[in-house]
């Protein structure tokens, strides 16, 4: 009779045993999750601290006048005029007058380095915008070299980085900066230009375009012919060794590097079919074929979460297989394949290697207008500039890396919204 | 009705963009090649746009190699129009260019590169010659006996030269796909193997096995392949006061405040010493035009006349601030003439 007491207390002993085993589980897991966090948190804020400079950029104030005999123009419509027009001396002669102390040959070109040789242009752009401006005189804001925003902005830190600067120069900026006459300002070029070799006017708006159309044609092609596929195997395929073979070569496609993906696009694409290279054209058929599996894998896990219930009640009503599937199946389904469909847009928005291959990763300064015009994508300007010896392109691949972030947890944050709203639990 | 709709929507859609794209002529310029020149080029490129106010040259960094290929593949838009180079265009590849009818090229040197070898600036600066980092870096070096080679031994710089300091060797340098390693390799090991008389009395019996001991970097963790992007070299040097790094002249010049070039056959590498090649280790810098895409892709002889024009490639011009080492004077002369007179290479150069 002693036998049950001594298995009590066998359990009791036991029991202490296991419920430490579960707090060292629970414990393990909860560091697993938190080595996790603390990775993106690291990520974060290495990006962010590196690139938040980038959203802004030294301006000067300079006065500026459109004289007519100093460009060489008197004409604003001649196009041959506009070509030859030396746009830089209008920055040039502003800044003679502002440091009318500057002599000799050497100095003058240090002086004149202190604006970006972009200047002249956006002076153009803004007199073919205003032609009654032209002749007269104004006080701006001027985009200064990117040599100057980085000595700048390291200055106001405290931390100074001169060595791409003379001493002359850097007595000028600080005579400008005691003077009011420089300053930053919101980077509005990061966001309206294309990419470009002078770090202080490269923006994104480019690549950013070349993303987008790629997307699109992704979308509207991965989309229907991945959902097709995934409706015609759920349901209407019979079940036997072929389809079986399908199914693994599907899943074996989804694994596949996605390089693999951009050789059979310069094979199939672009040596037979003879698509000219770096067009958003190519990208979004080669992204396609990318996505195309993860596609058809989650709708047929969203077709098969649909109750067969539903089926037989729909073919019990008289329905044609083709109305149950239209009419019943699919709607139910189709937030699950959304979600997929985001998740697969989301992970080729993020994708360069299959790109390297058919031309996309290329300098293009043009911002695409369609889908036949020269693009490049997000991932891609990264990588160009981080490849770039200029320093400033430091701090703007950083704040490249924080857009394309912010598109990749919109799209993310998008999917797990679609799947909480019109998810239906059965 | 609507699905039926939408479905032959997109189907056309699709079609048309597809028929529509392969049929159409190009109106824009295509570069590819080095990705030593894509500095240079892109700048080039991008001036000629925003002055000219036509599209922009499309520029692909594909390396001096793979650019060949492309180049020499055929005439026609599908093809590019122009490639850049690091090196001159070798014998085979002019060959190839003739037999897929790639006829009249035209050759354009544009200047030179520097190679430096770099530390932190934390440390003092390495004097090194040629033939130290021949011995520091070769896979196999010579032995006690001549014409005995045995695996590298040499562990500190010191055990190479006893005037170096006593660190571990450790440089880091880019991968064999790179243009720049095949010039580091040419340059610096090549110069400083010669120097040795029983190898460079091989080169004339055995070239192939002149160039295996040359050219071939040891593979035992001292030289360390750190990927195409220099920026990550200089980000690790400053982090490794000890390690030394191999990258081109125009990154040394964009972080004087963070790394140093070694002095090698005790001249530092500088604008002016590049220049005036006194500095050992330099290359020419090229690009080859298709003379048959001249006149039928636009812009082409506008581009050219951008790039051969004293502001952009001149001893005070816009690519010398890009850290590009222009040609002397006459030779710069010469070039740009050929270029705007659209001159193409004759066969007889003297290609390896």
């Amino acid at each position: 009779m002693s036998k049950p007491v001594n298995n009590l207390e066998k359990i009791r002993k036991s029991l202490n045993r296991r419920n430490r085993a579960e707090k060292r589980f629970r414990w393990y897991g909860l560091v697993a999750v938190l080595i996790g966090l603390a990775a993106v948190a690291v990520l974060f804020t290495d990006i962010i601290s590196k690139g938040h400079g980038a959203f802004r950029i030294t301006y000067m104030q300079l006065e500026v006048n459109y004289d007519q005999d100093l460009i060489g123009i008197n004409n604003l419509t001649d196009p041959e005029q506009l070509m030859l027009g030396d746009w830089q001396a209008i920055p040039k002669v502003a800044l003679r007058n502002q440091f009318p102390e500057v002599s000799g040959r050497k100095d003058k070109r240090n002086l004149y380095k202190l604006v970006s040789n972009g200047a002249g242009f956006d002076l153009k752009d803004r007199l073919l915008a205003n032609p009654l401006l032209l002749g007269t005189s104004e006080t701006i804001w001027v985009l200064t070299d990117d040599d100057i925003d980085t000595y700048y902005k390291s200055w106001l830190d405290g931390e100074p980085y001169a060595a791409r600067l003379s001493d002359k120069q850097v007595t000028w900026i600080h005579e400008l900066h005691d003077e009011g006459k420089i300053r930053l300002q919101f980077n509005s070029n990061l966001f309206t230009r294309g990419d470009s070799r002078e770090p202080e006017q490269a923006g994104i708006r480019g690549a950013v375009m070349g993303s987008l159309l790629t997307l699109i044609l992704t979308l509207l092609l991965s989309f229907p012919i991945g959902v097709s596929a995934a409706i015609y195997l759920e349901e209407f395929a019979p079940k036997n060794g072929w389809t079986d073979f399908i199914e693994v070569n599907i899943n074996n496609l989804a694994a596949v590097p996605s390089i693999i993906f951009g050789l059979l696009g310069l094979a199939i694409f672009i040596n037979f079919f003879h698509i000219p290279r770096s067009v958003p054209i190519v990208g979004g058929l080669v992204l396609t074929l990318m996505t195309l599996p993860t596609i058809i894998i989650t709708s047929r896990a969203a077709i098969k979460s649909v109750p067969p219930s539903i089926r037989e009640a729909a073919l019990g009503m008289g329905a044609s297989k083709y109305q149950m599937v239209l009419h019943h199946v699919l709607p139910l389904a189709l937030p699950g394949m959304l979600t997929g469909a985001i998740i697969g847009m989301a992970q080729a928005l993020g994708e360069s290697a299959p790109l390297l291959m058919i031309g996309m990763v290329a300098f293009i300064v043009d911002i695409p207008g369609g889908f036949s015009d020269p693009a490049t994508v997000l991932p891609v300007q990264i990588f160009l500039w981080a490849d770039s010896p200029e320093r400033a392109f430091i701090e703007k691949t950083s704040a490249a890396i924080m857009v394309l972030l912010s598109f990749l947890i919109i799209m993310n944050t998008s999917a797990v919204w679609l799947r909480k709203r019109l998810e239906r639990r059965w | 009705m609507t699905q039926r709709t939408i479905i032959t929507a997109i189907l056309f859609t699709v079609a048309s963009i597809t028929a529509t794209s392969s049929a159409m002529a190009r109106d824009s310029i295509e570069v590819v090649g080095s990705s030593t020149v894509y500095p240079f080029s892109t700048v080039v490129a991008e001036r000629y746009g925003r002055a000219s106010g036509k599209p922009t040259p499309k520029i692909e960094s594909t390396g001096s190699g793979g650019g060949m290929k492309l180049f020499c593949s055929g005439v026609g838009t599908n093809y590019p129009d122009i490639t850049n180079s690091s090196r001159r265009m070798k014998a085979s590849e002019y060959k190839l260019c003739q037999s897929n009818g790639v006829k009249e090229i035209i050759e354009v040197q544009i200047g030179y590169d520097g190679i430096v070898i770099a530390n932190s600036i934390k440390v003092a600066p390495m004097k090194l010659t040629r033939k130290d980092i021949f011995l520091a870096l070769a896979a196999q070096v010579p032995g006690e006996k001549e014409g005995e080679l045995v695996d590298n031994p040499y562990s500190t710089w010191k055990q190479v030269n006893a005037s170096l300091p006593n660190t571990a060797i450790e440089v880091l340098g880019p991968p064999p796909t790179s243009g720049t390693r095949d010039a580091f390799a040419e340059l610096a090991m090549e110069g400083g193997c010669k120097k040795i008389a029983w190898i460079a009395a091989l080169k004339k019996k055995d070239k192939s096995a002149y160039k295996a001991i040359c050219h071939t970097v040891r593979e035992d963790g001292r030289y360390i392949e750190a990927g195409e992007n220099d920026n990550l070299i200089v980000q690790k040097l400053e982090a490794n006061p000890a390690a030394l790094g191999v990258f081109g002249f125009s990154f040394l010049d964009q972080n004087a405040d963070k790394v140093q070039g070694s002095q090698i056959e005790s001249v530092e590498p500088t604008f002016e010493s590049i220049a005036d090649k006194s500095y050992p280790v330099s290359r020419p810098l090229f690009f080859y035009v298709k003379k048959a895409h001249v006149g039928v892709v636009p812009g082409i002889q506008g581009f050219l006349n951008e790039f051969a024009s004293e502001k952009a490639w001149g001893e005070e011009g816009y690519l010398a601030e890009k850290g590009m080492i222009p040609l002397p004077d006459a030779e710069r002369k010469v070039m740009a003439a050929n270029t705007r007179n659209l001159v193409p290479m004759t066969g007889k150069e003297a290609l390896k």
